[in-house]
């Protein structure tokens, strides 16, 4: 007789509450496959646990913001933001669609140009530009995005040393309605500094002024302070025109479009409040098309956004390690991915799904990470199936700076895979090994034996 | 180790308890286990019967089971004045 599959006894018992909001569904429905590609063959194959990312979702998401902002503005460029997410797979899909380079350090800068992309079509963004690294980009016809006057007068004393007159943008920093106000970075828009900081290079003449930017935040859920950002930025440009009848090349509004993830706290869903492309575009293009700039000299519209092109694009494939019940009764689940390969975990709730058919009964569990250390939490409070050691769970809406803000602690990082259009998976970068930490380290002659 | 006799149990794995007014629901092997229980079967028999018909080793079996009747203890579904649990 063949043996029926086992499900681990559960008891559960029923709190005879008011129903909320949303009604008493309970059912957490398996994600068995990913673009068609089983979660228990990923994990046989490729170890446990695993990033899976999905080439098909990549490039629908940016099909879908270029269709959005295009439809409603003639001239579009999409950047694509290296800090997000630069492995050199998840790089070339965005560079294939025809986005530029987004970098906001040297490395990155050396990594898109290794990747192939040429100078002009890479953003230098960033605080930390060093003067080699000015200098490179300056040589490379590259579109340095000025963030504070020291910047600015390095740049005039490069000039006079590079045959290429230096192409600048500043980035403008502004009260856009939303708190907190990015301060930080670039120059003021109320107080007058950016209007200095633009005279300034207009005056000196040794600086090619091509372009005006701002980044408002990041997970920014109003879509209507882009509209806020695009009129500031279109009314320096204005006031360029009518001072120095010079023309502004683009504009570049940055990123920070929320995805669909849910932040902790929220009260509604993260895909019931983020706004989508169409409404980020129509507030950006309605304020660019109505401003002041003169309709002949209509500025490139730059967009930078990381976040909602490459989140939903990713997974985190994870294995059931232990089931424990903690001191107060509650069920714990610990599952082989921790924090440190999740990042986001610490301000998202993020979506957790069994990865393989589950009965409809579900209890409430803490999922832990694998990690000695308390603050290893991937989710607080879980509706789950009953999940046994062994079983696999998928960790949605992952691929924004989990790849590039996962640290290599207690454990080593795991690999990552890309699943193409037609199906088939590729190993775009392979798990650490021991060798991989060790060959950095030196250990001094004299510590080198020891007697226990 | 046996269920209390006056606990409500139905078919669909609903159990009332009339003692506190709790209610809760049973998994389908979380019922099978309780209606073994309610049959005064030894830890030992339902064991048995259950690594006899579900793909799961005995280790694992153990594991779950043992939790599981420790969460009808905790629940206080359990009269275990009858007895110390047997351990395997």
């Amino acid at each position: 007789m063949e043996k029926l599959p086992f499900e681990r006894p559960v008891i559960n018992k029923l709190s005879a509450g008011m129903p909320g909001k949303f009604g008493m569904k309970t059912h957490i429905s398996p994600v068995t496959h990913i673009d068609q590609v089983g979660v228990k063959e990923l994990t046989g194959q490729y170890g446990s646990p695993l990033f899976v990312l999905s080439e098909k979702s990549l490039r629908q998401n940016f099909s879908e913001a270029k269709r959005a902002f295009e439809t409603r503005y003639p001239k579009v460029q999409f950047a694509w933001s290296y800090k997000t997410n630069y492995l050199n797979a998840v790089c070339s899909v965005f560079h294939q669609e025809g986005a530029w380079a987004e970098v906001v350090s040297g490395f990155e800068y050396d990594k898109a140009i290794a990747l192939g992309v040429e100078g002009k079509h890479i953003i230098f963004n960033g605080p930390d530009k060093s003067r080699d690294d000015l200098k490179k980009a300056v040589n490379n016809n590259s579109l340095i995005h000025i963030d504070h006057f020291d910047e600015m007068y390095t740049l005039t004393e490069l000039a006079g040393e590079s045959e290429n007159k230096p192409k600048v943008a500043i980035r403008v920093n502004m009260d856009t309605g939303v708190y907190p106000v990015w301060d930080r970075f670039g120059f003021n828009y109320e107080n007058g500094e950016a209007w200095d900081a633009l005279n300034r290079i207009m005056m000196a003449g040794k600086l090619e002024l091509v372009g005006l930017h701002a980044h408002i935040g990041t997970y920014m859920l109003s879509a209507s302070a882009y509209g806020i950002a695009a009129s500031k930025l279109a009314e320096l440009a204005a006031q360029l025109e009518k001072k120095f009848g010079h023309v502004a090349g683009y504009i570049d509004v940055g990123g920070g479009f929320a995805s669909k993830n849910t932040l902790k706290g929220a009260y509604y869903s993260g895909s019931d409040t983020a706004p989508g492309f169409d409404e980020y575009a129509e507030a950006i293009a309605a304020a660019l098309v109505n401003s002041r700039i003169k309709p002949a000299n209509m500025p490139l519209l730059i967009l930078e956004t990381g976040r909602a092109l490459v989140d939903d694009a990713g997974y985190l494939l994870g294995t059931v390690i232990a089931n424990k019940r903690l001191s107060d009764g509650r069920r714990a689940t610990i599952i082989d991915a921790g924090v440190n390969i999740l990042f986001t975990s610490f301000w998202y709730d993020h979506q957790v799904n069994p990865g393989q058919p589950v009965s409809e009964h579900t209890e409430e569990t803490t999922i832990f990470g694998p990690l000695c250390m308390n603050i290893d939490v991937i989710k607080e409070a879980a509706v789950m199936p009953v999940l046994k050691k062994g079983d696999r769970v998928v960790i949605s809406r992952v691929g924004a700076y989990n790849l590039t803000q996962w640290m290599q602690f207690i454990t080593l990082r795991p690999k990552v895979v890309m699943i193409d259009p037609e199906g088939n998976v590729h190993l775009i970068r392979d798990s650490e090994t021991l060798e991989t930490l060790t060959s950095l380290e030196k250990l001094p002659g004299h510590l080198k034996q020891f007697r226990l | 180790m046996r269920l209390k006799k006056n606990i409500a149990l139905s078919e669909t794995g609903f159990v009332f308890d009339p003692n506190t007014g709790d209610s809760f629901s049973l998994n389908r092997i979380g019922l099978e286990i309780v209606e073994k229980l309610r049959h005064d079967k030894t830890d030992q028999e339902i064991l048995n019967e259950l690594l006899e018909n579900y793909e799961i080793d005995k280790a694992s079996l153990d594991k779950y089971y043992f939790d599981f009747v420790s969460t009808l203890q905790y629940y206080q579904l359990i009269d275990d004045t009858t007895g110390h649990r047997e351990f395997l």
